[in-house]
Order: structure tokens, then sequence, then C-alpha cells
């Protein structure tokens, strides 16, 4: 029978305000609309209001002095500060800086920039997992590395990395240690003094908070500059006024998160792999990309052979199910997505590629509709592909 | 992001599948994102009498190889020879400017399934 169920599962390209973090954020826009930098009673409201969601933030993460967070527009701004800051800051001592293949868009694209200017920057492959590789990492290490930027987790295809150890690495050799925590804070617990971390970037729509906030942790006495020259708030590293409601809403969600994530991770990895196994099961010549106990429990991507994500994606939005891929043809370079192609998919694989990325919403029932519809639309779209071997189409 | 003709032919492609004696058999692979397409055509008096497709491609390759059979069949060889992407952009409605090149790959493929034809006829005489 024909029913239609929304089911949206694509939380890696943005996810719904909390309904918590809205209330909390409402008064800032109508009320107390006064800039935290005045002298009178409004504004001190506002500062305030900063005050505590730093605060929030800064537990989230574990920081130890919430005057280490820096709030931003959002997580390509924080891998902006962090990356720039600390190359520019730090050009006399080095100019290489060690990445890896599979990091953010964002941080490979900062990366190329600083590269026209001089820098020099090595890109650590990872295995087929999405691993970085840390003696990889070790043997990338020179006299003049200044920094070492690897991310939390991938968003795309979940794999969470080994950040303490690599953080030692670095610690270890006097090199800052930037992560690009945006898909993983919220989501997995992070420490930012045990895992000796002295850049953390963050972004609040990544845990239900509005858009176009972010936050940097710079671990106090942290060489960097700022980027953007202004009035000298947030202790001069971002000039701007500063975005009342936008920032407490970050605090909100980041509160929110902090007390739920344990129980919401536990519910989510449940829902995700059910979802995997489902999948791997009953749809023969699928796949899962990425690691399969170290990745994030909201994410699962999986892959089908002889088809391609963009038509998987069309056929499950005519059922009701969004999601993303990352196929070529859902690119705007139409180039595959540099993250698998990192972990050695050839082209036509990283084709049928498609990512659930779960949250608070999706329930159990979501699973198994996605479970129900899917198997037909790989059906249908491998009987019109040349490439499908005769043999599976029966 | 697509028009709902495209979408209908996404849906339910017409003149999928395999001609096992076909006249003429071409193949393209798309250059820009590695997708593949292969075309089969049926040929008699001079018109085509029976095309069939294949796609490994997004909705827009899936849906201009579809309309690009629909806009062949029964046509002249001369006739199919002119069919353009611009022409089978226009009947699906128009195509986002980025799925243009998917276009190309429709009619290329048909392009070449009816070279096929025409190379083997050569040489049969
Ligand atoms: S076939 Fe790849 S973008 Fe259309």
């Amino acid at each position: 029978m024909w029913r239609l169920r929304k089911v949206y599962m694509d939380h890696g390209a943005g996810m719904p305000l909390d309904s918590r973090v809205f209330e909390a954020m409402k008064p800032y826009f109508m009320e107390y609309y006064g800039n935290p930098s005045s002298s009178y009673s409004s504004g001190n409201i506002a500062k305030e209001a900063l005050a505590a969601s730093r605060e929030k933030v800064a537990q989230l993460v574990a920081a130890e002095n919430s005057r280490e967070i820096i709030f931003t527009s959002g997580g390509t701004e924080s891998n902006n500060l962090a990356i720039k800051g600390v190359a520019y800051r730090n050009r006399e001592k080095g100019n290489h800086i060690i990445t890896t293949a599979v990091e953010h868009i964002s941080v490979i694209n900062i990366c190329k920039f600083l590269q026209k200017q001089g820098f020099e920057v090595t890109y650590v492959p990872v295995d087929k997992q999405g691993v970085v590789d840390l003696e990889k990492v070790e043997a990338a290490i020179k006299d003049k590395t200044i920094l070492i930027s690897v991310m939390y987790a991938n968003g795309e295809i979940g794999t969470i990395q080994p950040i303490s150890e690599i953080g030692k690495l670095a610690q270890e050799n006097s090199i800052i240690f930037h992560v690009d925590a945006v898909a993983a804070a919220g989501k997995v617990p992070i420490n930012v003094k045990e895992e000796n971390i002295g850049l953390l970037s963050i972004s609040s729509n990544d845990m239900y908070g509005p858009k176009g906030v972010g936050a940097l942790y710079i671990k106090k006495g942290t060489k960097t500059q700022p980027i953007i020259q202004g009035g000298g708030q947030e202790t001069g590293l971002r000039s701007g006024t500063e975005n009342v409601p936008g920032i407490v809403g970050m605090g909100k969600a980041a509160e929110l998160a902090k007390k739920e994530m344990e129980s919401e991770g536990k519910r989510l990895t449940g829902l995700r792999d059910k979802l995997i196994t489902g999948v791997l099961d009953t749809i023969d010549y699928s796949f899962l990309n990425g690691h399969p106990t170290e990745r994030l429990p909201n994410n699962a991507n999986l892959r089908f052979s002889y088809i391609e994500g963009e038509s998987l994606i069309l056929g499950l939005d005519m059922h009701g199910i969004q999601v993303s891929s990352g196929s070529a043809c859902t690119s705007k370079t139409l180039e595959p997505s540099h993250v698998l192609l990192a972990i050695g998919l050839a082209h036509e694989e990283a084709h049928g590629s498609l990512v659930f990325t779960m949250g608070k919403q999706n329930m159990e029932e979501d699973v198994d509709y996605v479970l129900e519809v899917l198997p037909d639309v790989v059906k249908r779209l491998r009987a019109l592909s040349p490439l499908t071997p005769k043999e599976i189409l029966r | 992001m697509y028009s709902e003709k495209v979408m209908d032919h996404f849906m339910k492609p017409r003149n999928v599948g395999e001609i096992p004696d076909a006249d003429g058999v071409g193949t393209v692979g798309n250059p820009v994102c590695g997708d593949l397409m292969t075309m089969y055509i049926k040929v008699k008096d001079n018109k085509l009498v029976d095309i069939k497709f294949k796609t490994f491609g997004c909705g827009a390759a899936i849906a201009t190889s579809s309309m690009t059979t629909e806009l062949a069949m029964g046509k002249t060889i001369e006739e199919a020879m002119k069919i353009t992407r611009a022409n089978v952009a226009e009947n699906l409605g128009g195509l986002p400017p980025i799925k243009m090149h998917c276009s190309n790959l429709a009619a290329d493929a048909l392009h070449e399934a009816i070279k096929d034809y025409q190379k083997k006829k050569e040489a049969k005489k």
C-alpha cells in the first residue's frame, strides 16, 4: 500500500532548532537588544548572556576557562581563524602544516589558500575506513611544522580519529594542534585538556542550535592572531558586534547536548546499527563506508554498486526520505567527494554512496520505513543501469 | 530543482532495456562526471522502429535518455541525427545549467548507435 512518511536523515547538512533553544533565544531579539559593549543595563544583560553561553560551551568541551572560547559565525569561520591565525602568527617559526586528506572542504581550501602564500602543507592519507595513520603523521613532522590540523570525526563517513594520540604527538613535538570538531561536538564527549587540543572548532547548528554561529576554543597561551580587524570584541580575536541571540542559542544547545549526549548517543547508535545491518543484509552489493564502530552515533554511509547517488536521492525523496550523497553528480564541481576518493573508492563506487545522518526526531519506525523503501529504489535503478550484472537483477 | 517533466521521465522512464539483436549500439561515458549510457536501435526502411536505453547516472541523465528515445522513435536516420541536447532539454521543460552536460550524453549515445548501424550496413555491402 502507498503511504508517505516524512523521514529527514540529512542532519549533517542542516539540523532543526531545538524548541528549548528557540525559547532561550527569543528575549534577545526584541527585549534585550542592547550591545554587550555598552555600559547601561540592557548592555549588561547582553554581556551576562554572552558570559553564560561561553561558560556552557566551555563545559561542553571541558575547557579550563570560559575565556578560552571565542564566538564566530560558524564552523567555517572557526576553521579559518584557527588555521590562518596560527599560520600567520607563527610564520617566523616555520611554514609547514600537517592535515589529512579527509578534512572538511573548508580546511582543505584554507590550506590550499595558504599554500599559495608560501606555506607547505602535507595531506596525510587515511586507511580504507578513513582512519588517519599515526605513524604517517609522525613521519610528516619537520622542524618547520607549526600546526597539525585533524578533524575529530568525519561528517560524511562518520569515522572518528585517534585525537588523543595525535594530540600527544603534537605536544611532544611542541606543535600547535587544531581539531575541527564541527561534526563531532555534542555527539561524542570531547575533552580538550585530556586530548591535548590547542584549538577546537565547533558549530552551533550541528547541535540543534541556530545557523550562523560557531565557536573556537583557543587554549590559553596559544600563539595566534585575528583574521578580522575591528572593534576588538572577543578579546580582540573576533571583532564585530556579537550575535547575541545566536550565541545564547548556541549556549543553550551546548548545555542540552552535554546533558543528553549519553542517552541520545546510545539511542542513535542503536538506530544507526539497525539501519546498517538491515541494508547490508537485504541489499546485495551494498557496503558500509567508514569505520564500523569508531564512528559518529548518527552516521551511516552506505554504498550501492552499479547505481548513482543523485538518482537514489530522487528516488527516496519520492517516498519522503531525505538524505545526501557523495556522488559526483550531486556536487557543484562534478567531482566525487574527496573523502570517498581518499578511502580508496573508485569514481563509480563513490557514485553510489548515500549518507544517512540521523537526529533527535528520528524514531525506529523511520529506520523501518527506510529499510522497507530502499531495496525497491535500488532495484529499480539497477534495472536501468548498464553496469548491473544480469544475474543480480532477478 | 527539476521540472515536473524531468521527474516524470525519471520515475517512469520510457524504453528502458536492451535489444539483443539491435541494428546499432552506442555507448558513451560522461567525461564530466564519469557516468555511462548505452542506446540500442532497431532500423527498418531507414526509420528507427525501436530504441532502448540503459543509464548509469543522475536523475537528469535518466530523464534525458528517456526523452531522447521518445523524440527519436519513428524518426528517419537523418532526422534522428539532428536531435541535439538543446531539443532534449527543451522537451523536458528545461534543465538546471549544471545538468546540461547530462543531456549531451543521451544525444551522443543515440548518434553513436546510428553510426554503428551505418558502419555495419556499409560492411555488409
Ligand atoms: S550523469 Fe552525472 S551529473 Fe548527470
